[in-house]
């Protein structure tokens, strides 16, 4: 009797304990409260809705469907139409002028590495620059180089959009400048959005001189933030760890691979994280300069999703399309995740 | 001694040289915006490469700040309906302090829970908070614009309101907002709460006495990227507000666009003023910008 009193107290005590935690999360979820729900509503909601509406044929005579209104049920409900939005899009069977689900994917990808890539680089290098011993104009650099973070995103990206101006705009008027002092002879009327012919041939064959013009003003946009992440991390190296590496010898390059390379890299990953998915999802650039072409080339998948709505009105197709991106997207996060642990509580 | 001296001298003139070329780098396009603005002759592009365009004078500046914006009027044919630079000015303001307003509190609140409490459905809310932002928001216009319409404030839908924006564009804000303070606070040393619990200090007091005066650099920053988000942001507020009276400058700014001709220079003038309340408030919060991201706080 004994012996079996603890065997058959387990499941309770389990299950108390089970109470006991459940009780103990009520208080962290009232804190959560607030912010949860008002993303539950203002952005659950309509997201759960855009899943529904990815397994139907919802156009635009389907818009004055009202869920709060059972009498417009009936009239404007769209068809069910199962997994054919899905089928359709990665089959490249849409209507749309070129459409390719693939190859929009693929430069996508390309897109995202190659400027987060030049972002980092760059952005640490211009950190390391600019947290060198007695550099001088420190302050002014500093306060310059955040000016392209601190402009609003639409706004650059259309002042990018009239610099690559065919015929008057500013990097055509630079070349002719240059070509005047020294007298050499580049082109001066290149059309930047529009040259089909790739700059770089062979496995690059892809990439239409338009990418190279978006990617350098992505660049310039994307830089600043991994420097001012990448200066947090450096100003807090001691100094004494340069100082041993110095009397044991070590020379700069292994300075930077052994000691500030591992000690910035916990705030760099979470932060190529966030500009992973920043860039991937790049609509002000992509869609403002090169609009996508030429012949939809350029075309990333939010610039191609928001076509499908705003120049299609392909409401469920669009729907669709949004969950393929975000289970991608999700692929990504989740990659990182594994990697940073963003989500480990810092006190256990 | 001589030849450290030259060694010095040497490692600044290249340091100095390549900060150079990316300072080139970085003013090119806003010098080019400068002199966009200050063209008189308003066309789509200048003919030259110039900084003071001939003929070069603040008309446009003049033009936004004190003419009435024709694309934007509730009566057309009537001019004094039309939005001018201070209404819209004020709409812009009120919208994105809104949005910061309604970031920055809920969002201290929830990161404080995921901070510092081990609780059933932490991971799981922690990533449903990114994950929703993960979710391209092109087709959710329709069932949010569907959504905000039913609620009425007097007679009119919620939806055709700056409140109802600010509530959007803050619910957009809110994921990084939770994420980079639930990443600071992560550091604010737990024996400080320990001690004030000991004086008597209950769990609510903590947070707000403790916590937050402790956070003040990523309460600037969130409050900064929240204030951003609402400052530029036009392709919901053109989809659900109707009166012009409530249209902000992002707004105007895109009505210009729209055009068969941009007139350039009013554009560039725009442009100009709208970057100047956001670039002061970066140099003024610059110090905490720096400490504010959370990312230097994130274990790895």
């Amino acid at each position: 009797m004994a012996e079996a009193q603890p065997v058959l107290a387990r499941p309770t005590s389990r299950r108390r304990e089970f109470r006991r935690r459940l009780r103990a999360s009520l208080g962290p979820w009232l804190y959560i409260a607030p912010a949860g729900l008002v993303m539950l509503v203002i952005t659950l909601f309509p997201q759960l809705f855009q899943v529904w509406m990815a397994f139907t044929d919802f156009r635009i005579k389907h818009l004055r469907f009202n869920l709060f209104n059972p009498d417009t049920w009936a009239q404007f409900a769209p068809p069910f139409v199962g997994l054919a939005n899905f089928y359709k899009i990665l089959t490249n069977q849409l209507a749309i002028e070129n459409y390719d689900f693939w190859r929009i994917l693929a430069f996508n990808l390309t897109w995202t590495v190659t400027n987060v890539f030049f972002h980092v680089v760059l952005g640490v290098a211009i950190a390391l620059a600019l947290n060198s011993k007695g550099l001088l104009g420190r302050r002014v650099y500093r306060a310059l180089f955040v000016l392209p973070w601190a402009l609003p995103g639409y706004i650059t990206a259309l002042t990018w959009k009239n610099m690559y101006d065919p015929r008057f705009g500013a990097i055509n008027q630079l070349i002719a400048i240059v070509n005047n002092w020294l007298g050499t002879n580049f082109p001066t009327d290149t059309r930047w959005m529009d040259v089909a012919q790739p700059p770089i041939g062979g496995p690059l064959s892809f990439l239409p001189l338009a990418f190279y013009c978006v990617l350098l003003a992505n660049i310039w946009l994307g830089w600043p933030f991994m420097t001012v992440v990448a200066t947090g991390a450096l100003q807090a190296i001691p100094e004494e760890l340069y100082e041993a590496a110095s009397i044991d010898g070590a020379s700069g390059w292994q300075k930077f691979w052994k000691i500030t390379a591992p000690l910035i890299r916990p705030a760099m990953v979470p932060a190529i994280m966030l500009g992973t998915i920043w860039t991937f999802n790049q609509f002000n650039v992509i869609y403002f300069i090169s609009g996508g072409g030429p012949f939809g080339r350029t075309e990333i998948l939010v610039t191609q999703a928001f076509k499908l709505v705003y120049e299609q009105r392909l409401y469920g197709v669009a729907a669709a399309f949004s969950i393929v991106v975000f289970f991608i997207l999700l692929i990504i996060t989740l990659i990182n995740n594994r990697v940073t642990r963003a989500t480990e509580a810092y006190y256990v | 001694m001589f030849k450290i001296k030259r060694k010095e001298i040497l490692r600044q003139v290249a340091l100095q040289l390549f900060l150079l070329a990316v300072t080139a780098f970085v003013l090119f396009p806003i010098l080019w915006i400068f002199s966009l603005a200050l063209d008189p002759r308003n066309i789509d592009k200048p003919l030259e490469l110039r900084l003071i365009p001939p003929g070069a004078s603040l008309n446009s500046f003049r033009k936004i700040l004190t003419e009435p914006f024709r694309l934007l009027c509730k009566d057309p044919s009537n001019v004094s309906t039309c939005m001018t630079f201070p209404r819209l000015l004020g709409n812009s303001l009120l919208v994105s302090l809104g949005t910061s307003v309604i970031a920055v509190i809920l969002g201290a609140s929830a990161a404080y829970a995921f901070s510092r409490f081990q609780f059933i459905g932490r991971q799981a809310g922690m990533l449903g908070f990114i994950v929703l932002i993960m979710l391209p928001a092109s087709a959710t216009l329709a069932p949010l614009y569907v959504l905000l319409t039913q609620v009425k404030v007097g007679t009119e839908p919620l939806r055709a309101t700056l409140p109802g924006l600010m509530i959007a564009y803050g619910s957009g804000a809110l994921p990084f907002a939770i994420w980079n303070l639930k990443g600071y606070f992560d550091t604010v040393p737990r024996e400080l709460e320990e001690a004030a619990i000991i004086d008597g200090a209950n769990q609510f007091q903590v947070f707000y006495r403790i916590i937050i005066p402790l956070s003040t650099p990523a309460l600037a920053v969130t409050i900064l990227f929240s204030f951003m988000s609402g400052w530029t942001e036009f392709i919901l507020a053109w989809t659900f507000l109707e009166n012009p009276s409530r249209f902000t400058l992002a707004m105007a700014l895109r009505a210009m666009q729209g055009q068969f001709a941009t007139p350039w220079s009013d554009f560039a003038a725009l442009s100009i003023l709208m970057s100047i309340p956001v670039v002061a408030i970066f140099f003024g919060l610059q110090r905490f910008i720096v400490s504010g991201l959370s990312m230097g706080a994130v274990k790895g």
